[in-house]
């Protein structure tokens, strides 16, 4: 491939002038298509400022002024050239805008399979969170040719991850879930920053991906740092705050019984149906008031303030686990 | 201007041509109304854009928090609301019968609908600052002085208020300028400054004050009457 | 005029001298004496905005930070984006040359309101004087951007004093836009039809409607960040309710046309400075007129190419892409015109024919770059990356403020009456024109290796392209210092100007240099298109008056 074979080059030119790199790693599977794009776009600038700079300079030499009396003739209008020079670019920039909105949409859905990662920013740090209970702070570990999904939230203001090697970014907002997934090619180390500026610690909000083999990541995993999973802290959580007290699991409870509600359309008493996901439940943990239920009295207290981020998460993880529990519950 | 000479012919041709309300700069007194006119109209674009960022908020929160903004709305008095309605679009009709009379040259009228349209409009701020935004901070729905609501959705209700009194508030504060611009009009009907010929002030404040109407006949259902039951 | 024929000139009367003391000045209605007024604020402004840029490359020369505290650097660069943009190029062109000469250029006294002419200076100067005050009070740390809820809850510099600044400061570029709109319709001289005006009054007409329709969203936005601030209500708070991406929208609504404001009138300038020193009729002249009008109306469209990580859907977002594109054409179509005029002409090489050629060259890098940032699989990887700021400072720097540049040293004579030495100036412009690039084409490629911006520190690999980065902004800053020392020198000690120094076609070129209070003894009429550069030129200057 094309692209692969410059960005090869010039990596290899970096490594040979160290600090003067001039291509980024390449590490995920989109990276290529983005930069086959990229080099594009390269050609296309350095064409047509080639080309106006070429143009302007050989004018500059060719019609000097000579003498103060000459005439230049009569500027006449030439249809055809302007409609050309309109209708060329107009022509390349439908090209690359069909192109490159294409790699988006395809950059941009997560298959289902891929492992799940939640991630909380804060100011000035990341935690990590594995599904397993793994934590880490400013780290990254992931197996490579796995597609990871990292959902993400902030616990204040507006940060942004971006891995540069994966070509990834998203700003990660307070208040809602927002994902973005990739798929590592290789193993290594590689940067991630945080890229919307958030305050003192901005620069400093950095860290690194660590990508291992498959057995390398299990092998990590399974050492790193025991405590409970997050289902299990969820779950520890839905009983501490007295979650349990309403949303009992037969629905017997002052609140709808939560059993395999995960994924699920969920009609609200003023007509509209959401979706139970990630961000549907983090709303009703925090502002429980703004969608009440058709048959519930709205009465749930809101435990913003209470929970964090992490914590919300958890709690997420153990809802999300009781998908198998309807069985038993429309049993009965 | 800096003419070495001052001739007083000059001075003669230059009463004749040059009217004292003709400035300097025009080339007549036609090209001194329609950019007189223009200038409003441009200058009430640029109301509407910056009346415009409010709406476009409102519109966006209300459709997230219908149910709090349907109960914020529902805390206003409708009465109020539509008294003061009423009493603004009595006050453009006053102010274009303030037009009117200049055109037809009838000083002591023009003075008149100026005064009208000047007490309706204290008329509208009065209802507005003592009937209504007083309460309104005697029952704690002010933002910012002690907001305290009690019932379900109380964050979006202030989330209403905010914009309720941002958007009255902004409103309220043109009329204030209206007024001034009324006020100084009036002196200036008084000292005999228009007549037939020269009435553009009064014109283009007039655009001014049809406008601020128009902002209310917005205001007014969108803040009052989404709430259904009254 | 009125000095009797024979009386040596230095009787004559002009705008400088037909007042004197500090009261002339400033309770001046002549738009010359207020777009001098602006000249000499702006010129403050884009200093301390040059000064905070000069330490924020000094510090970053060593990726630990040679010079300051991240607190400290982080309002650094707060305050030279709100300085550069709030209150240097946004009322730049417009506020010094467009208020010199859109009268001139079109056959009138003054301006349509020239009360509120000065009226808009003073409000100008209380939104700078704010903004100064924030300054030296302890600076804003929130990026001009001013993001929320950083900016509205967790930011604990002087947001406010600053927010106020800016609002005020909208009011001014509102009321010169007024102005300008309302005097390009109606007090055009006799025969100056709309596709007779010089396309620098396109431009300055395009511009002003974009200062009235989006000048007055950002006030509110910021009255709203301001009342969020104070009373702590949950406008764009999450955690009080709010929605932080409103903002963005609601912020980003004007500022992208905003940068419309700042270019357009760059790209009026410059066809001025072509033609006059090409001395032939620009290229399609009503294709650079319709360009104008087609980059105000898209510019208000593409706002959202500004947000496509913030979280805004995939299909707002491929809309925002598309027309991104397309805004690109118009100023694509102005570069091409501009350079076919330059085909078969006579070009001579003073100062502001090198910085209007230096335009071209840039402002085309500039808006190429662009195409990478309206792709949205490029966009992901490149925003809020250093190539986002080398992008906006080649359009911003190597377009705006060439084009400033040459429009300054073009109309300097018929503005002072005075010549400046063309030597040091062709000398400055060379320096200014490489020590732009070394300081800013770096940064493309430390933004495509994943810099981030806004970064105090940062990791060791980038120092490279940083320090070169710096050295580039060094040689900059001295290239801007040459013009601000011959410039002033030149007012007192320059050779005296004739009224036509560059033979220029242009009703502003018949008057004296500098001219009358009042602009033209009669009012000109108008019988020739603009540019009439032709057979006629070297008998006769063009229009009757």
């Amino acid at each position: 491939m094309i692209p692969h074979a410059i960005a090869a080059a010039l990596l290899d030119a970096g490594q040979k002038w160290p600090g003067f790199e001039l291509h980024p790693e390449s590490a995920s599977t989109i990276a290529d298509g983005v930069d086959e794009l990229h080099f594009f776009l390269t050609a296309v600038t350095l064409f047509f400022t080639f080309v106006i700079f070429t143009v302007i300079f050989y004018f500059m030499v060719r019609y000097r002024r000579k003498s103060e009396d000459e005439q230049p003739p009569e500027t006449r209008t030439y249809l055809p050239l302007e409609l050309t020079w309109t209708l060329v670019p107009t022509a390349l920039c439908v090209v690359v805008f069909v192109w490159s909105s294409s790699l988006y949409f395809q950059n941009s859905r997560a298959p289902n399979a891929a492992m799940e990662i939640f991630v909380v920013g804060k100011q000035w740090m990341w935690h990590l969170q594995h599904p397993e209970g793994v934590r880490e702070i400013n780290e990254l570990h992931v197996p490579v040719g796995v597609p990871v999904k990292l959902t993400m939230t902030s616990q204040d203001v507006i940060h942004d991850f971006y891995i540069p090697a994966f070509r990834v970014k998203q700003d990660v907002l307070p208040g809602r879930y927002v994902s973005i997934w990739f798929q590592a090619t290789k193993t290594g180390r590689f940067h991630f920053f945080c890229s919307q500026y958030c305050g003192t610690g901005h620069a400093s909000m950095i860290g690194w991906v660590e990508v291992m083999s498959p057995d390398d990541y299990a092998a990590w995993l399974a050492g790193g740092t025991r405590g409970e999973t997050m289902l299990q802290a969820g779950e520890r959580l839905f009983q501490q705050y007295g979650c349990a007290t309403c949303h009992v699991a037969d629905g017997s409870g002052r609140g709808p019984s939560l059993a395999g509600q995960f994924g699920k359309p969920q009609k609200l008493r003023d007509g509209q149906t959401l979706v139970v996901d990630e961000g549907f439940l983090r709303r009703a943990i925090t502002q429980p008031n703004s969608m009440p239920l058709p048959n519930y009295a709205p009465v749930m207290p809101s435990f913003q303030g209470q929970l964090n981020e992490e914590q919300i998460l958890q709690l997420i993880a153990y809802v999300k686990s009781l998908a198998g529990e309807e069985r038993k519950t429309k049993g009965q | 201007m800096a003419d070495a000479a001052t001739p007083t012919p000059h001075a003669a041709e230059h009463a004749a041509e040059h009217p004292s309300y003709l400035a300097h700069h025009f080339a007549g007194i036609d090209q001194q109304f329609e950019a007189g006119s223009l200038g409003m109209w441009v200058f009430l674009v640029t109301e509407i854009m910056f009346f415009g960022g409010l709406f476009a908020g409102y519109a966006v929160y209300r459709h997230l928090y219908l149910p709090g903004f349907e109960a914020g709305s529902r805390l206003l008095d409708v009465r109020f609301g539509a008294a003061n309605t009423a009493v603004l679009i009595g006050s453009s009709l006053t102010m274009a019968l303030a037009v009117r009379a200049a055109q037809m040259n009838r000083r002591k009228a023009l003075i008149l609908c100026l005064i009208l349209t000047m007490l309706l409009g204290a008329a509208f701020l009065g209802i507005k600052f003592t009937y209504e935004w007083s309460h309104d901070y005697e029952d704690h729905l002010v933002p910012g002085m002690g907001f305290s609501y009690p019932g379900p959705n109380a964050p979006a209700i202030q989330l209403f208020f905010c914009f309720y009194f941002f958007m009255t508030g902004l409103h309220a504060l043109h009329m204030v300028i209206g007024l001034g611009i009324m006020a100084v009009l009036v002196w200036m009907a008084a000292r005999g400054k228009f007549d037939d010929g020269y009435y553009s002030p009064i014109e283009v404040s007039g655009l001014y004050w049809h406008f601020i109407d128009i902002v209310w006949i917005f205001l007014f259902p969108l803040l009052y009457l989404v709430g259904g039951r009254y | 005029m009125s000095a009797a024929p024979g009386a040596p000139a230095a009787a004559r009367v002009d705008y400088l001298n037909a007042d004197y003391g500090i009261r002339s000045w400033l309770l001046t209605t002549d738009h010359k004496r207020i777009a001098l007024l602006y000249l000499g604020t702006i010129t403050l402004m884009f200093f301390v905005g040059g000064t905070l840029a000069v330490l924020m490359r000094l510090h970053l020369i060593d990726p630990a930070g040679a010079l300051v505290h991240p607190d400290t650097y982080n309002k650094l660069f707060t305050m030279h984006g709100i300085i550069m943009i709030f209150f240097f190029l946004i009322p730049s062109i417009p506020a010094v040359l467009g208020n010199f000469l859109v009268p001139l250029m079109i056959g009138a006294k003054d301006l349509a309101f020239p009360k509120i002419n000065l009226l808009s200076w003073y409000v100008f100067i209380t939104g700078a004087s704010l903004a100064l005050y924030s300054l030296v009070a302890g600076g804003v740390d929130t990026g001009w951007t001013f993001y929320t809820p950083y900016s509205s809850t967790y930011s604990n510099s002087h947001v406010i004093s600053m927010a106020i600044g800016v609002f005020i400061t909208g009011f001014s570029s509102i009321l010169t836009g007024l102005n300008f709109i309302v005097t390009i319709h109606k007090m055009r001289a006799p025969g100056l039809t709309w596709f007779r005006m010089p396309l620098f009054l396109w431009a300055i007409y395009g511009t002003s409607l974009i200062m009235i329709l989006a000048t007055p969203v950002i006030a509110i936005t910021i009255m709203l960040v301001g009342a969020e601030r104070i009373l702590h209500v949950g406008i764009f708070d999450p955690a009080l309710g709010g929605d932080p991406l409103l903002f963005q929208h609601l912020f980003w609504f004007y500022s992208h046309p905003a940068v419309y404001i700042m270019i357009l009138p760059g790209m009026g300038v410059i066809s001025e400075l072509i033609t006059c020193f090409s001395r032939k009729k620009i290229f399609g002249y009503s294709f650079v007129a319709f360009s104008s009008m087609a980059i105000a109306v898209i510019s208000f469209l593409v706002w959202g190419h500004h947000m496509f990580v913030a979280g805004q859907s995939v299909y707002a977002a491929l809309i925002f892409s598309l027309l991104s594109f397309l805004v690109a054409i118009p100023s694509a179509i102005k570069v091409f015109n501009w350079t076919a005029t330059l085909y078969q002409g006579s070009i001579s090489y003073e100062a502001p024919m090198l910085y209007a050629l230096g335009f071209i060259g840039l402002f085309t890098m500039g808006g190429l770059t662009g195409l990478f940032l309206a792709s949205l699989a490029t966009d992901v990887h490149l925003s809020g990356t250093y190539f986002i700021v080398a992008h906006f400072h080649y359009i911003m720097v190597g377009g705006a403020v060439m084009a400033y540049m040459g429009g300054l040293h073009f109309w300097w004579p018929k503005i002072t009456g005075r010549l400046y030495p063309d030597m040091w100036a062709r000398i400055a412009a060379a320096i200014i024109f490489f020590g732009f690039n070394l300081t800013f084409f770096p940064q493309f490629m430390l933004g495509y290796l994943g810099m981030p911006r806004r970064y105090a520190t940062y990791p060791a690999e980038f120092q490279i392209l940083n320090v070169m980065s710096s050295a580039g902004a060094s040689i900059l800053g001295i290239g801007y210092l040459i013009p601000l020392i011959y410039l002033i020198w030149s007012i007192r000690y320059g050779p005296v100007a004739p009224p036509n120094p560059w033979r220029a076609k242009g009703l502003e070129w018949q008057t004296p240099s500098p001219p009358p209070t009042y602009n033209f003894e009669t009012t000109p009429v108008v019988t020739e298109e603009a540019y009439a550069y032709g057979p006629a030129d070297s008998a006769e200057e063009g229009a009757h008056g």
